[in-house]
């Protein structure tokens, strides 16, 4: 299916919660939703016979100069088609619902952005670091991150 | 009777265990020798790759992607100058596009030689790791030939290869395929059907095709559970369209669809199939440029793109956003390995410890690509 048309189907079904359609220099094609939706929508986009996005390929987070933005890229092995589904998040609190419960591949990406890039995503069952350490500071991916000078008195 | 209480024990497997495949933690709850749960903790070989490519140009990024997946470096690669080339819109020549292949498939085969070899010893069989080994190392002196390296190979470059083929590398790869084609029914006698290696292997483990998908789980582990989906079929890229080849898929021939056994399987016989890939390329590989003209300094246009290929473990994607300058802006890897162990907790619950070590040899997975 065209991104055109998903994204038609999307404002039919949401309207006001879907932003924009990015089709410029963007492959898979991307869609901009609102956070606060985006369990709805993204059950929408798995179980909607047309669409039938059962495979979440990448969870991503991106730190923005505005913005932290969380990608969803999703395909069909129904159908073929792709998508790739953008948030926005405030950088003082970036925090949106998981999608676990749509995609069980979200858990680890979803710890993986927690961990990196300090997303926090609600009602996750498992919310940990999975790459760091446990007590480590901070979240390394972000773009104003200072790395220590020591970790646990240990000189890095 | 009423059921006997039994007191549950938490076991630490790894970080170093021989089984383990690396620097893999998992935390075992136990009772007696059933295992209730086993909670893979990663992270050990974290370097922050993703942070490094922020600070390094697109191509001085090409060397970190072989220290991705380690045992399919070339696959890496490629992988990361396609994502590259679809952000920039650069055209590979044709023969740049058959060496890749060429070189892929190489190391696919590479790659399958040491799950099939440690899967064995896992087993408690140690000669086919040797037998697998003696055959890699071929593998590995053609690409010596190649590339000057023997393990991270920084071979592609973002718009074509970084070399031509040295003099008698044709010959010597078909020697190669000449010989290896009838090892893979040896291996078939030595171990495959081995009555002992077959019993610990059917039955156990069972990915069910739903799940797989679901759990983002790719590769040689969804095509064992029964799902033909490969990228070089489904999704061609390079020039996979031209050659012909066939996906094997599990088909529960010893024991249940998706068993330990299958996802074995479905490397052997890939293995093959390389061999098929290779031959044609060899037949057909045409003269001309290996690489595209790129400028010096590179800045691909902004933009962003998700791209994935079939690696050994399954989908290797990288999502790259550009923001016109000299070094990503962003950039993350879809680790095939990293996907698969998130089904890990789910699997081993009702696994017997023994069982354990069987399901993560048969799921191939590697550290620093799940850690990156």
């Amino acid at each position: 299916m065209e991104a055109q048309r998903i994204y038609q189907l999307l404002t039919e079904k949401f309207p006001g919660n879907i932003y924009e359609l990015k089709e410029k220099a963007t492959q898979p094609a991307s869609i901009r939703v609102n956070p606060e939706t985006i369990v709805e929508i993204s059950s929408y986009l798995r179980d909607d016979s047309e669409l039938a996005f059962d495979f979440l390929m990448c969870l991503s987070a991106v730190d923005y100069p505005e913005n932290f933005t969380v990608v969803y890229h999703l395909f069909s092995t129904k159908h073929l088609h792709k998508i790739a589904i953008g948030v926005k998040l405030p950088r003082e609190a970036p925090r949106v619902h998981t999608v676990e419960v749509v995609w069980p591949a979200a858990n680890w990406h979803e710890r993986e952005a927690y961990d990196l890039m300090g997303i926090v995503f609600d009602k996750h069952s498992d919310l940990r670091r999975i790459l760091l350490p446990d007590d480590w500071d901070g979240h390394t991916l972000r773009k104003d991150y200072q790395a220590p000078k020591t970790y646990n008195g240990v000189k890095i | 009777m009423a059921a006997l209480e039994s007191e549950e024990m938490f076991i630490n497997m790894g970080p170093q265990h021989p089984s383990t495949h690396g620097v893999l933690r998992l935390m075992l709850r136990t009772d007696g020798e059933v295992v209730r749960e086993a909670v893979p903790h990663i992270g050990y070989l974290h370097r922050s790759l993703e942070k490094i490519a922020e600070n390094v140009t697109y191509s001085q990024f090409m060397p970190f992607t072989d220290r991705l997946d380690y045992l399919a470096s070339m696959n890496c690669n490629h992988v990361y100058a396609m994502a590259v080339e679809r952000l920039a819109g650069i055209e590979v020549p044709e023969r740049a596009e058959y060496l890749r292949v060429i070189m892929a498939e190489l190391n696919r085969i590479s790659s399958h030689l040491i799950a099939f070899g440690s899967f064995g010893a896992d087993m408690g069989a140690f000669t086919p790791f040797i037998y697998a080994i003696r055959e890699r190392e071929k593998i590995n002196d053609l690409f010596e030939m190649v590339c000057g390296a023997r393990l991270t190979y920084n071979y592609y470059r973002i718009g074509g290869v970084a070399q031509d083929l040295p003099e008698g590398f044709v010959g010597k790869t078909r020697e190669f395929l000449d010989y290896f084609e009838p090892k893979v029914k040896e291996y078939n006698r030595l171990l495959s059907w081995n009555k002992i290696f077959l019993k610990r292997l059917t039955n156990i483990a069972v990915i069910k095709p739903e799940e797989a998908i679901a759990y983002g789980v790719t590769g040689p582990n969804l095509r064992g559970s029964g799902v033909k989906w490969d990228l070089r079929k489904n999704e061609p890229y390079s020039v996979y369209d031209r050659f012909e080849f066939e996906v094997p898929v599990g088909t529960g021939e010893k024991g249940t669809v998706g068993d330990c056994w299958d996802r074995y399987w479905v490397r052997i016989r890939e293995m093959e199939e390389s061999v098929r890939i290779i031959r044609q390329a060899l037949d057909r590989l045409p003269d001309g440029e290996i690489r595209a003209k790129v400028p010096r300094v590179f800045k691909p246009p902004e933009g962003e793109v998700y791209l994935r290929a079939e690696n050994p473990r399954g989908d290797l994607g990288f999502y790259l956003v550009s923001d016109g300058s000299t070094n990503p802006y962003r950039l993350k890897i879809r680790a095939p390995s990293f996907c698969t162990m998130s089904i890990f907790r789910k699997l081993s619950q009702g696994l017997m410890v023994a069982d354990l070590v069987a399901l993560i040899g048969s799921l191939d997975i590697i550290l620093p690509e799940i850690d990156r």
